[in-house]
């Protein structure tokens, strides 16, 4: 291999994190997976097909349907000298298990006066787009994002889904992944050597000089297509992909809207209470007198994520609307 | 200077210096009975600046006792007619 | 009847706090408009304060002696009969909570009888600046049966009167930095933001448009917009838009011009115009716009505004105004130009010109420059004169070193200067730095103009039409070449004492117009 060429091999979201699996597990023997059907039957997602069959009954664990059992018995795993991946369904199972998370992996460190360490990884599916419903389809990231005592990534593309899941095994504290549904058959090529990437700092993934388009997880590609088609109207759109959703990097997010004056968050989550609120409260907070206009948010519509396809995709945060928005925040409606 | 003149050409002499001394009338249509000091507000250095340019132009000295009653293009030209043809 | 709050009024820009010496009227003592409430110590010596309107004397709020902050309610006025408020101040209760009107009740301006005063000058109350809301001062809460409930009051109509809240443009928080930065006054700014809303390219239009009435390129101009040049303070002006330099611009006449409706023919259509920023539109004399070869007359009418806005609000003007016989300067004029061929004749603005300059070698205060509060003489003299720019505008380019130019030399840089106003062409070292303004309104117009400065300057003076006009010479009327001269400047650096005799030594001067 030249130094100039580095071959890239087309892989999914979903194969992409595979591979992070896979790679865990042979570099670190502490390492094992621990969840509903993640073994014999390949995990609900298929993320982890074939990890049973090559890693064994061990380190690929099939868990009971109890998310608060198998998410506490990684905690105390964790504090025992592992460093188990827990993976839940997806992010409404998660609230099964959330007194563990929210009252033990999260505190443990600042209770035992910094003597215990939970360095846990729990991934876990979320957003909607698949016809899951109600109850499978919701993005709760920001009451996660809510907890001091953890950290929150939200990787949405395949570079970030093969390397964070290594980094988050290596941070000393619970760390939190969210995988969104719509992600896992984008495919496009990574490079043969890609590898552990940070879990801090978010990233621009489109330079623009008219307005920030603020956003994460599996809102970043209807992102970037709202960014082109604004290209198209003469808009040039920034297009920042927060990565970790705690802490969230505000340096960037401030530089961009220095440049811009002008923030649109786009965010799956319901408006209320949610992450676009809390940012556009960073940004408030921090680059009030580079603004020349509202923070604007594109969020879902504040229902129960409905069953029906033409329903579910009004709920959700779409192209058009987010160049609506954005047309709107620059007066151009 | 020349008595071959014709009015026509004095008035348009006229109106070819005014514009080049108020280029921000050339595109104007200028009635030639039109008071230009009301009209198209034209001041006392434009007034000056174009009776400069005619003295230079058709060799008429306009005095400052005239400047009263010359106010709009036809009465520059009647003026000039007069003074070059009384000569 | 209702309650309305006096409070201790601002008798100048640099008026913080007063004290009160004496209440002049007791509670429950009824009172006309005109008549003195209190008298009130500043550093202006002690002043009657007056009512604005009838009434009754309510509570008196603080005690003598105090020394209070301007804002603060001194008393409850017990107001027979209100004033009908104009249109646009009302509002109907219902929508008014109480808690709302009660934070700013409306207040008559308080009006000054500034005694002892020699010179005619007006010291105005100061209006709070339009974007900046009053900081309200927080009133104790047993003070407020100013507004009754709204139950007691007569309907919605004449008597509800909301507090004239000061209108707060719109515009966001970045436009307003850079219009701070610029000293760019928000008011009467054109907003292309949702909702007119005031945004960041409206302002550096605004910004841009000093550039672009000086000629400069508005590529030169926007560089400087963010990052003022190295080592150059972002001061408070609207002119440091080209090195931190001052571009003058406008003046007043225009507004004289539009004032003054002429029979005109059918409107042409507007030139097309390529730049967007919401066009201003301007009243010519014959409703026309014309061409100008480089000037966006939209855009300088938007820089006017922002400078007279700026002006208006942050210079406290006095002004005085002096008849001045010019039979002796137009008999001279008259026959020297009689003389001479049109080439070499002066104009009668040359004399007047020339008389400001020589006779501001000797008043440094009215001739240089308000940097923050500071002032900073020239020591060279270049007169800015008020151009009046056909189709609206004005640009007041300099004349440098005008003291040391003869009268022909003065006439011929005057020439070319118009020329190029009305051809294009004016350089920005020319609107850069003139350190007074001088606006003649010629022989059309008005007997005297009371000029605004243009800020960073601190005076401006300002001929009215020379007319013949009744004089008293030698104790005989007779008729008589006059001119009104005024000056306007900025009390900050300079008092009306020294104005006067800046304008009577101009009017010596115009006497011997040989000399000049």
């Amino acid at each position: 291999m030249s130094a100039a060429t580095i071959e890239s091999t087309a892989i999914t979201y979903r194969e992409a994190v595979r591979e992070a699996i896979r790679d865990a597990l042979k570099r670190d023997p502490r390492v094992f997976l621990m969840g509903e059907d993640v073994g014999r039957y390949g995990g609900c997602y298929a993320v982890t097909k074939g990890l049973y069959d090559e890693f064994g009954p061990e380190r690929i664990r099939d868990a009971p349907l109890s998310e608060s059992g198998f998410t506490g018995a990684g905690i105390g795993a964790a504090l025992g000298g592992m460093r188990p991946i827990v993976e839940i369904m997806t992010v409404n199972f998660s609230l099964l298990a959330l007194d563990q998370i929210v009252n033990n992996a999260a505190t443990l460190r600042h209770m035992s006066g910094g003597q215990l360490s939970v360095p846990l990884v729990i991934r876990m599916a979320t957003g909607a787009g698949k016809q899951l419903a109600a109850q499978h389809s919701h993005s709760l990231e920001n009451w996660y994002a809510a907890i001091p005592g953890i950290k929150v990534v939200a990787p949405a593309t395949l570079e970030d889904a093969r390397g964070m899941l290594w980094s988050a095994l290596e941070d000393p504290d619970p760390v939190v992944i969210f995988e969104h549904v719509m992600l896992y058959n984008r495919g496009g090529p990574l490079a043969a050597d890609a590898g552990p990437v940070p879990l801090a700092g978010a990233a621009v993934r489109r330079p623009g000089t008219d307005i920030s388009l603020i956003t994460y997880g599996g809102s970043l590609f209807k992102t970037l297509d709202a960014a082109t088609a604004l290209a198209g109207e003469g808009i040039q759109a920034e297009v920042i992909d927060l990565r970790s959703l705690r802490p969230l990097d505000d340096a960037t997010l401030m530089a961009s809207v220095a440049k811009t004056h002008r923030a649109l968050i786009v965010d799956e989550g319901w408006r209320t209470g949610s992450l676009a609120g809390e940012i556009s409260a960073h940004i408030m907070e921090q680059a009030f007198w580079d603004l020349d206009a509202p923070v604007g948010r594109v969020c879902t519509a504040e229902v129960p994520i409905p069953y029906p396809k033409h329903l579910e995709d009004a709920a959700l945060p779409q192209v058009p609307t987010i160049v609506a928005a954005a047309r709107a925040l620059l007066g151009r409606e | 200077m020349s008595t071959t003149m014709t009015k026509d050409e004095i008035q348009a002499a006229a109106l070819e210096e005014l514009t080049n001394v108020a280029p921000d009338l050339a595109d104007e249509a200028i009635p030639p009975d039109a008071d230009l000091r009301e009209v198209f507000d034209l001041d006392s250095m434009d007034f000056l600046n174009w009776f400069t340019a005619l003295h230079r132009r058709l060799g008429v000295d306009i005095p400052e006792l005239d400047y009263p009653k010359l106010r709009s293009l036809d009465d520059v030209a009647a003026y000039l007619v007069a003074r070059l043809q009384g000569h | 009847m209702m309650t309305t709050l006096y409070r201790m009024p601002s008798l100048g820009a640099d008026m913080e706090a007063g004290t009160l010496i004496e209440w002049v009227l007791q509670p429950a003592q009824p009172f006309a408009k005109g008549d003195v409430i209190a008298v009130v110590e500043t550093q202006k010596g002690a002043i009657e304060v007056e009512v604005f309107h009838d009434g009754v004397m309510g509570r008196q709020l603080i005690e003598v002696g105090r020394t209070v902050p301007v804002g603060t309610p001194m008393a409850e006025l017990e107001t027979l009969v209100v004033t009908p408020p104009s249109q646009e101040t009302l509002v109907q209760p219902a929508v008014q909570p109480m808690a709302q009107t009660a934070l700013q009740p409306k207040v008559e301006p308080p009006s000054l009888a500034v005694s002892g005063s020699k010179m005619i000058e007006s010291v105005l109350p100061q209006a709070p600046p339009p974007e900046a809301p009053s900081p309200g001062v927080p009133l104790p809460t047993e003070a407020h049966p100013l507004f009754p409930p709204p139950a007691s009051v007569t309907p919605p109509s004449a008597e509800v009167i909301t507090p004239r809240a000061p209108v707060r443009p719109r515009a966001s928080p970045v436009a307003r930095r850079l219009a701070q930065q610029h000293g760019v006054s928000l008011a009467g700014l054109p907003g292309s933001g949702p909702g007119g809303a005031i945004q960041l390219v409206d302002v550096q239009s605004a910004v841009e448009a000093l550039a672009r009435g000086a000629g400069l390129s508005p590529g030169t101009c926007t560089g400087s917009l963010t990052q003022p040049p190295a080592g150059q303070p972002v001061t408070p002006s609207l002119l440091d838009v080209k090195s931190g330099q001052d571009l003058a611009l406008a003046v007043t006449p225009t507004l004289f011009q539009a004032a003054t409706p002429t029979p005109a023919p059918a409107p042409a259509p507007a030139p097309a115009r390529a730049q967007p920023p919401a066009p201003v539109p301007t009243l010519t004399p014959a409703g026309r716009r014309p061409a100008h070869p480089g000037l966006d007359l939209a855009a300088m009418r938007q820089a006017i505004a922002a400078a007279m806005a700026h002006s208006k609000r942050e210079i406290p003007h006095y002004y005085l105004s002096q008849d001045i016989d010019l039979t002796p300067a137009s008999d001279w004029l008259a026959r020297r130009n009689a003389e001479l061929p049109p080439e070499r004749r002066l104009l009668m603005g040359v004399l007047f010109i020339k008389a400001v300059a020589l006779t501001l070698k000797g008043f440094p205060e009215l001739n240089g420059f308000d940097r923050e509060g500071r002032f900073v003489p020239s020591a060279a003299i270049h007169v800015g004169c008020a151009t009046a720019i056909r189709g609206g505008g004005l640009v007041a380019p300099a004349i440098h070193d005008t003291d040391q130019l003869d009268l022909d030399s003065l006439m011929a840089r005057l020439r070319d200067l118009v020329a190029r106003v009305r051809g294009g062409g004016l350089r920005a070292s020319e609107l850069a730095d003139p350190t007074i303004t001088v606006s003649s309104l010629g022989e059309r117009g008005v007997d005297r103009l009371y000029g605004i400065i243009y800020p960073p300057q601190v005076a401006i003076v300002g001929f009215g039409m020379p007319r013949p006009a009744p004089w008293i010479l030698e104790g005989w009327v007779v008729p008589r070449q006059v001119v009104s001269a005024t000056l306007a400047a900025d009390h900050r650096h300079s008092d009306g004492h020294r104005g006067a005799l800046f304008l009577a030594q101009v009017g010596q001067r115009l006497k011997e117009p040989e000399r000049l």
